[in-house]
């Protein structure tokens, strides 16, 4: 509809859409694999989910480095993210605060993004991970703080290592990066704090 | 930037929603959901200058700013109390700059923001409860530094913690710590609950609502997840207790909340009162009456329906 050289618009109410998206971030990693609907839709750029770009738009600036693949960076959502944000976009997954990445691709590892150090563990990055689907792929059950016994979730189009590298990041526990699962508009939390009783 | 629509034109908003500024409100988010996902680890945050003093709820309150919207309805308590200066105050400021709606019944609140008590009624799934911390590291009187206290949550260094509550058992016969008791959060890390009487420690265990804790003059975030551990540190063979009392509330005869002792004359008289006050009003409108009820209505300290 657009050419790729306008960048879109971003939050028409920046106060109260970036309010609610947080709310509902802060419910999906509250309680972890409960999808939350983001609530707010905005003119999303290509490649980027729509729960994706509210999210960023809600906790980027200019202090929070964010890493893309390369497709992203060099395109619509690069410029985007760079306009609307004021984010500095790096090359090196260790130095992202926030990174997007596409679940079904073989790169980047989970494991090549900062995941803190000992003292300071909430430096790590914090990764969206946009996937096919929330639902209808592998079931996985889940349990730890924020889920009460144990939830089962089944996100769709994830690479078939995924889960195990999951687990080498919930091994690193108090350290490791934390995970926002996006499709559409509804996001899933997967916090380093959630672990794996069994994939099947 | 929005500025807040729907406050009267006598009083034209300088600031953004809720105060705080955007980029501010970012930052606080951010630290908060770090805060979310490492249970009980303290988050540093950039802490801003509010118009009360630091040490006045600062952190609780920039932590309420951050969370806020239209939709909410935020209740404030200040030791258990709706009606005590800290809390009409910062119940005020909430109504000023983000045009809350607020209320004194805990079960209709969205957000809950206390000071030194978690309330009676139990807490419920989508609450979130935000603390007032004054001083949000547990280890700070056992160790000054805070290069070296960072360097023992670390490490899960814990054995100096302990040790003091050895020593108090040793010395005096029980842990004598009655608020602000160390909890272990999540098994990983010792978190200070903020200074509420141990008494509500467990409330916090496995607790359906989000808590968040707020230090602003020492620019700590923290938080607990629902349905997360936070198992107070004891010993086997002096396990955690929290207190009790001989007597039930004078007002509503409650044995089983936090009671205030309340001097009422210089004749050595006191009463033990509940101090979660919304608690105690709607037991006595549903007909609990308690031993001085009728005493105190008389002096018009309280009403009484009968």
């Amino acid at each position: 509809m657009q050419d790729d050289n306008q960048i879109h618009a971003g939050f028409s109410d920046p106060v109260f859409q970036s309010q609610s998206a947080f709310r509902a971030l802060l419910a999906a990693l509250s309680e972890p694999g409960l999808a939350c609907d983001i609530g707010v839709s905005v003119e999303t750029p290509v490649g980027l989910e729509p729960a994706t770009a509210v999210a960023l738009l809600t906790l980027a600036d200019y202090e929070t480095p964010i890493w893309l693949p390369a497709a992203l960076r060099n395109g619509p959502a690069g410029a985007w993210l760079r306009f609307h944000c004021g984010a500095p976009l790096v090359d090196d997954p260790a130095r992202a605060a926030f990174a997007v990445i596409d679940g079904a691709a073989p790169e980047p590892k989970l494991a090549a993004f900062h995941a803190g150090d000992d003292q300071f563990p909430d430096r790590s990055t914090t990764v969206l991970v946009q996937c096919a689907g929330l639902a209808g792929g592998e079931t996985v059950t889940l349990e730890g703080p924020g889920i009460a016994g144990q939830r089962a979730v089944a996100p769709a189009g994830l690479r078939p290592d995924f889960w195990a590298e999951i687990e080498g990041n919930v091994a690193l526990y108090p350290l490791g990066i934390d995970l926002l699962l996006v499709h559409g508009a509804q996001v899933l939390g997967l916090p380093r704090s959630t672990q794996i009783v069994e994939a099947r | 930037m929005t500025v807040h629509q729907s406050i009267s034109d006598e009083t034209r908003p300088a600031y953004n929603y809720a105060y705080l500024d955007e980029q501010t409100k970012r930052m606080i988010r951010r630290a908060l959901l770090k805060a979310v996902a490492i249970p009980g680890y303290q988050v540093p945050f950039g802490s801003r200058e509010m118009p009360l003093a630091r040490g006045w709820g600062t952190g609780g309150i920039q932590v309420t700013a951050a969370i806020i919207g239209p939709d909410d309805t935020l209740k404030v308590i200040d030791q258990g109390a709706d009606d005590t200066t800290n809390a009409v105050s910062i119940r005020r400021f909430f109504e000023r700059t983000a045009d809350a709606r607020t209320t004194e019944a805990t079960d209709e609140a969205t957000i809950i923001q206390t000071r030194h008590r978690i309330p009676e009624a139990p807490l419920k799934a989508g609450q979130i409860m935000v603390y007032q911390v004054p001083q949000p590291e547990p280890l700070r009187k056992l160790e000054p530094h805070e290069a070296e206290t960072r360097k023992m949550h670390a490490w899960a260094e814990y054995g100096l913690m302990q040790v003091k509550l050895y020593e108090n058992i040793a010395r005096f016969g029980e842990v004598t710590t009655t608020y602000d008791y160390p909890v272990m959060v999540n098994g990983r890390y010792v978190m200070a609950p903020s200074p509420i009487p141990k008494f509500d420690n467990p409330k916090m265990q496995m607790s359906p609502a989000l808590q968040l804790f707020g230090a602003g003059r020492e620019k700590r975030i923290y938080a607990v997840p629902p349905h997360t551990n936070v198992r107070s540190l004891d010993f086997e063979d002096h396990p955690f207790r929290i207190q009790s009392w001989e007597q039930p509330c004078a007002l509503c005869g409650a044995a089983d909340s936090y009671l205030d002792e309340v001097v009422i004359d210089d004749q050595g008289g006191r009463m033990f009162v509940c101090s979660d006050s919304h608690h105690c009003e709607t037991r006595r409108a549903e007909g609990h009456r308690g031993a001085m009820l009728a005493d105190a209505s008389v002096l018009h300290l309280v009403e009484d329906k009968p």
